[in-house]
């Protein structure tokens, strides 16, 4: 099963050997990884999907607080919580199916980045289920190439990962 | 930024704190060694090379802190762990980068996995060069990620004070462990205002000491509610200073308590309520104890394999009480009924005060219990046969060397036969007093880890219980002892043999001894000659291969401190470690001697 932390760790170097080296020698894959500053100076965030039964889930927080540089670690369950992947498609058009693809593109709010005779650069954004939607309806065509980050996460209401952080 | 720690400041460091109201400038070495003094550091083991020579410069000129120079940087490294786990404190070691740091990798690794508070520090080459593949350089930060407690690579002399602080507020509390300071040439020559006390900038480290008085509240419950209670005892206990509460708890509930590896001597093995070591090698009475306990309360103990055996058969009709300052221990590999995060010594007194207050106006016996118990330890003591060969007994050897020396000395060990012997035959009564490579399972270790524990204690007797293979790869550090006035001991149990391999090679592989014959025993070409070998170190060297002049080789090591002394004693090869539980099955599987498992009443 899938589950997606957020880790918030201090901008430090090698740390994001320090995180990934802990999943690698525990035997943990990571299925994406995202990283990135905060609205904190020095502090960074991390977003990372792991599948796990809930019981390694467990070590793998407990051996990730042990880490000095990580600050904080939040399970983001999907019912509290926003996810987001964004993907850039390159994916192969002409006259005959140029307007399928646009079409495609209307209905999952995505957009063309790009254009040429024979190909557009389409970027979306969504949870797993709308990008993997996406690349189903597009297949058919020819995808060429794509690029796509780590998902994103974050947690819904006022309350914030940094909240206690921020208060020193 | 986030929350600040205040570095400790010994008070005797008032004045110097004084003299300091305008920032000194120092050079980033200076700033390594003034805050090693600040902290309390007294001795250091170490071996220059071109990274590190600025720091030795200043090394050089400190009147409070003695410098060891050893023969091999594992030497250092051992020799701080040995310093670290017979006092309790921090254990310093230096090297400089390249082959200098990796050489220091092994006992870091060994720090790491039996909790000893450890400093590294190694040189690093200028941060200019960094990544250029320069002279000597590797990347000992990458290296020893996944094997120290945390690690800091320094590249400008204003991070010295509070990098060095926060190294050893990092090893030194929580759970300890080796922390890794790499500090580039330019940083150690480059000078900048020494500021101290540093602000710790630390937000993501906070060790939890203080336990949850629900849980504790549980736990008391389920002791008192137990029948089959035993107190499983790890390291924890020692590197906690747990000692004395353990007793008082034991003594509160009466309670059987066992001892790991690493626990030997937490609790006296005197004591009525001892059953001794559990695990593989551990006492019948213990291993069985466990088995049939209906409550486990594990102290600073993380349920090593060595321990559990086949770890869905340990103790399988037990509750689980799991106590243990790293909540990653807890559950890690049984679940716990009762977890509690806490440091053992203030969980244990909490215990026991929960214990005795639930406990005002009830029975509470154990009677039944300890009569099942009495009757193990009746009919299976700790004991070994004479060697069919007409050699020594390596098992009596031991056992003389703890018994002429006594519970005052220490013993540090190497990994295999001699060490299991060790801990089975010497008769603990005190925490730090017995020192071994656990978790790591490092040969090698022995000589090295009983020079440091000679340095920190050198008005008790250490020594050095070694196997022949052991002794060959750490012995250099026999120099260090005789140039530097350090008179340890070692006792070398001599089979000629990598002794426990050729024991499971006996046991589980048909007898055939691949690649475990050593050369220097009995009927042997004895190469190299130990007694030769540890004459050239300058040592007293003794060898003994019979019964008769046991004690009086013993003896005449004990009386002599003009230089360390070295004891060949000759064994048979033949002699093995038991009880015995294989690998890989249930505790209840213990074998009390070769094809005689002990009387296992099914209930």
């Amino acid at each position: 099963m899938s589950h997606v932390l957020s880790l918030l760790v201090e901008d430090k170097p090698g740390l994001l050997t320090r995180v990934a080296g802990l999943f690698a020698r525990r035997g943990y894959n990571i299925e994406s990884l995202a990283v990135g500053s905060t609205e904190v100076e020095g502090l960074s965030r991390i977003t990372v999907v792991v599948d796990v039964e809930d019981f390694p889930l467990e070590q793998i927080t407990k051996q990730l607080n042990k880490l000095i540089n990580v600050i904080k670690i939040v399970e983001l369950e999907p019912d509290a919580s926003v996810h987001r992947h964004h993907l850039m498609i390159k994916v192969r058009v002409d006259s005959t199916t140029r307007s399928q693809v646009l079409e495609a593109v209307n209905l999952f709010r995505a957009r063309v980045v790009d254009v040429a005779p024979d190909a557009f650069v389409i970027e979306v954004t969504g949870d797993t289920g709308k990008t993997n939607a996406f690349l189903r309806v597009l297949e058919p065509f020819g995808i060429k190439e794509m690029a796509q980050s780590g998902l994103l996460a974050i947690g819904r209401g006022p309350k914030s990962i940094t909240d206690r952080i921020q208060r020193h | 930024m986030p929350t600040q720690q205040v570095a400790p400041h010994p008070p005797a460091e008032e004045s110097a704190k004084k003299r300091h109201q305008e920032p000194e400038i120092l050079t980033g070495s200076g700033a390594i060694l003034r805050a090693l003094e600040l902290l309390g550091v007294k001795d250091v083991f170490g071996l220059p090379g071109g990274a590190i020579m600025p720091f030795y410069d200043e090394l050089m000129s400190s009147e409070s802190i003695r410098h060891i120079l050893v023969r091999h940087e594992q030497g250092a490294g051992h020799a701080a762990e040995g310093y670290a786990s017979s006092t309790g404190k921090l254990g310093v070691a230096i090297a400089t980068s390249g082959p200098g740091a990796t050489n220091l990798v092994t006992a870091i690794a060994d720090a790491h996995m039996d909790s000893v508070p450890l400093l590294a520090i190694t040189g690093q080459v200028f941060s200019t060069s960094m990544g250029t593949d320069a002279f000597q350089e590797i990347d000992i930060v990458g290296i020893t990620m996944p094997i120290t407690k945390h690690s800091f690579l320094v590249t400008r002399p204003e991070e010295v004070p509070a990098t060095i602080a926060a190294a050893i507020h990092i090893a030194t509390t929580g759970r300890p462990g080796p922390v890794l300071v790499d500090v580039t040439k330019d940083a150690q020559q480059n000078s900048a205002p020494f500021i101290w006390p540093p602000k710790l900038d630390l937000p993501g480290y906070r060790p939890v000491a203080k336990a949850h008085g629900k849980q504790v509240q549980a736990a008391a419950q389920l002791l008192r509610d137990a029948k089959r209670p035993v107190f499983y005892v790890g390291g924890g206990v020692i590197r906690s200073g747990a000692s004395a509460a353990l007793l008082k708890l034991a003594e509160t509930t009466g309670a059987p308590v066992v001892t790991t590896l690493m626990a030997r001597g937490a609790f006296p093995d005197s004591h009525p309520q001892h059953l001794g070591m559990p695990g593989m090698h551990g006492t019948v009475p213990a291993v069985l104890a466990i088995q049939e306990s209906d409550l486990l309360v594990s102290l600073g103990a993380r349920f090593d394999d060595r321990v559990t055996g086949k770890a869905s058969e340990f103790a399988p009709d037990a509750l689980v009480v799991h106590v243990d300052i790293d909540p990653a221990e807890i559950s890690k590999i049984r679940t716990a009924d009762v977890p509690i995060v806490g440091d053992a010594k203030d969980v244990i007194a909490d215990l026991t005060a929960a214990f005795e207050k639930l406990s005002e106006g009830h029975e509470h016996t154990l009677d039944a219990w300890w009569v099942r118990l009495n009757g193990l330890l009746e009919q299976f003591p700790l004991g070994y046969d004479e060697p069919e060969d007409g050699l020594l007994s390596p098992q009596y050897v031991i056992e003389r060397v703890g018994a002429i020396t006594g519970p005052e000395g220490i013993y540090a060990a190497g990994v295999g036969q001699h060490q299991m012997w060790a801990a089975q035959f010497i008769k603990y009564e005190r925490p730090n007093a017995w020192l071994n490579s656990g978790g790591a399972g490092t040969m090698g270790y022995g000589v090295p880890a009983a020079m440091g524990a000679k340095v920190a204690n050198p008005d008790r007797i250490v020594w050095a219980i070694d196997g022949d293979g052991c002794f060959q790869m750490t012995n250099q550090e026999l120099a260090t002892c005789t140039i530097n006035n350090i008179p340890i001991k070692v006792a070398i149990i001599n089979n000629s043999s990598l002794g426990m391999v050729r024991q499971w090679q006996t046991l589980f592989y048909n007898g055939r001894h691949s690649f475990t014959d050593l050369n220097t025993g009995h009927d042997t070409a004895m190469v190299p000659d130990f007694v030769k070998l540890a004459e050239a170190y300058g040592a007293l060297a003794i060898r003994v291969t019979k019964k008769e002049d046991v004690d009086a080789a013993i003896k005449l090591a004990n009386e002599t401190n003009d230089r360390p002394v070295v004891i060949d004693f000759i064994v048979s090869r033949d002699s093995m470690v038991w009880p015995m539980v294989p690998q890989g099955v249930g505790n209840s599987s213990v074998q009390y001697a070769r094809a005689k498992a002990p009387e296992w009443e099914e209930e």
